[in-house]
């Protein structure tokens, strides 16, 4: 086994602790193999001669550091991704979500934003409008500052309109946004429901009592150490009855929590808090 | 035959690509690979977005193999056949479990198999076997020079008999690649190295009947 290699696992090792040290950002117990790989990637960007270059760079540009904390938060994202998850939404939650007199949704790793206006959406043509907040929280502020925006480029919208459809939309795709030039914006009314806050999953508490929370792909990149903590700190967010969405190749299964749910919908990862 | 001092089995692990032509690839190589194969396979298949669960199941019932989807943060263990979902990167961690990512598309797919090959090569070291099949792209190139770069082992299917020849091609051409093996021998070869059965003689461009 060459040595390099060997070298740069632990130059990755430290560069995560100088990271945590400096700006309480902790990965250090998110998945490894994809770390390595966005500061891999990072390193051939940047033309640095090793890891270890990076670190002092960092520890000394806080900029940089920026441009690091937003290779480590993978950002992709999409309005409606997983129609057959909205599908289900629209079939099987909105009937338990319309028994409360008023509904918290908290979209936990948001990023920038498309899944809250989707929700919103749907929600929306659900008749849930008037009795409803959605909370959108990420730990990056520039992908929250783009969410606030409520901005998606244009040609996105084909893929957009296709999955809206496919998620059970009831009216147009078009009457959400107007298009200029290479942009969407997406209609002020939704925005007008969504607030958007910066909260780290790993350090900061529980976010209030909510009906709904939605964690989709964040968990695939944490421990399941991590995993655990967080779907703790979702179980004591969630009002009885309330409803925990997380990703389609996300489950509850290592939570040590899954008793303590009941799935909802087969096939989709949405669960619902016991009563008892 | 004399030289069998040969160490008893020099891997942990095979990762396999394929595109375009893969499901014919995968319904001919797996299912010929014996029950006791000893060390856990990891495939990345580009297929369409949508597709689910049902390619696995398919095989499964026609392989000796159990082969399944790869679900998060399990471990990969020998005998398994793991498939990479749709639309998402499949990578493997050091202590060898599975990952999950969204992260953008690599080469224009997710999943990708430089992903895959680039992240095993660093859980397995030279204890890995990268296979490249047919494929009408160039992905996996770049990851098979990683694993060669670790010092795995290269197998690469002889594009005479792939569907679609450009992807083995671009891995012959990104490195030095150990076996160049028609498809319908690649089960027989893989079931004959890992169970030990023949020398692993090293940079001999074909495997001699
Ligand atoms: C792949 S995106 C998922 C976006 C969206 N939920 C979806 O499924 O389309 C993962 C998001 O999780 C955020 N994230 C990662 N670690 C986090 C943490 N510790 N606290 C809050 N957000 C985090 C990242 O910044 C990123 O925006």
């Amino acid at each position: 086994m060459t040595t390099d290699h060997e070298t740069s696992k632990i130059e990755v090792t430290l560069l995560l602790e100088a990271i945590y040290l400096k700006y309480g950002y902790d990965f250090r117990n998110y998945s490894s193999a994809h770390i390595r790989r966005r500061i891999r990637r990072r390193q051939e960007l940047t033309g640095m001669e090793n890891i270890s270059a990076m670190q002092h760079r960092l520890l000394h540009d806080e900029e940089f550091f920026q441009t690091v904390l937003y290779d480590l938060s993978i950002n992709v994202t999409e309005m409606f991704r997983d129609p057959a998850f909205y599908l289900a939404v629209r079939e099987k939650v909105v009937p338990i979500l319309a028994t409360h007199s008023f509904i918290k949704v908290w979209h936990a790793g948001c990023s920038t934003g498309e899944e809250l206006y989707s929700m919103a959406i749907l929600l929306k043509e659900a008749g849930l409008y008037d009795r409803l907040q959605l909370y959108g929280t990420d730990f990056n502020e520039l992908v929250l500052q783009k969410a606030r925006e409520g901005i998606v480029p244009a040609k996105a919208i084909k893929d957009y309109t296709d999955n809206y459809q496919r998620g059970g939309g009831i009216s147009s795709f078009s009457d959400y946004y107007t298009a200029k030039y290479e942009r969407a914006l997406l209609a002020p009314e939704l925005k007008k429901k969504i607030l958007f806050a910066n909260h780290n999953l790993v350090t900061d508490q529980v976010f209030g009592e909510m009906q709904m929370i939605v964690c989709r792909n964040v968990l695939i990149y944490f421990s399941r150490e991590l995993q655990k903590k967080v779907i703790t700190l979702f179980y004591d967010s969630l009002c009885r009855g309330g409803i925990l969405c997380l990703g389609s190749r996300e489950s509850l299964q290592f939570s040590g929590l899954a008793d303590r749910f009941s799935q909802l919908v087969d096939g989709e990862q949405i669960y619902q808090k016991m009563y008892e | 035959m004399a030289q069998r001092e040969q160490k008893k089995i020099a891997y942990d692990a095979i990762v396999i690509g394929v595109s375009f032509g893969g499901l014919q690839a995968l319904l001919s190589l797996l299912p010929s690979l014996g029950a006791d194969f000893p060390v856990p396979i990891m495939v990345v298949q580009h297929h369409a977005a949508q597709a689910d669960d049902f390619l696995a199941r398919h095989l499964d019932s026609l392989c000796q193999l159990q082969v399944k989807m790869a679900e998060e943060k399990e471990m990969a263990q020998a005998g398994v056949v793991y498939l990479a979902p749709a639309n998402y990167h499949l990578l493997v961690e050091d202590n060898q479990s599975l990952s999950l990512s969204v992260d953008e598309k690599v080469n224009f797919a997710r999943p990708a198999i430089d992903v895959l090959f680039e992240s095993a090569a660093d859980a397995y070291g030279a204890r890995l076997v990268g296979v490249v099949l047919t494929g009408a792209n160039n992905d996996g190139s770049k990851g098979l020079r990683c694993i060669k770069e670790y010092g795995g082992l290269a197998v690469v299917q002889d594009p005479q008999t792939a569907e679609a020849p450009s992807m083995p091609e671009a891995a012959l051409a990104a490195c030095e690649v150990d076996h160049v093996v028609p498809l319908a021998e690649i089960g027989a070869f893989l079931n004959t190295l890992l169970m030990g059965k023949i020398k692993d003689e090293r940079r001999t461009s074909n495997i001699q009947h």
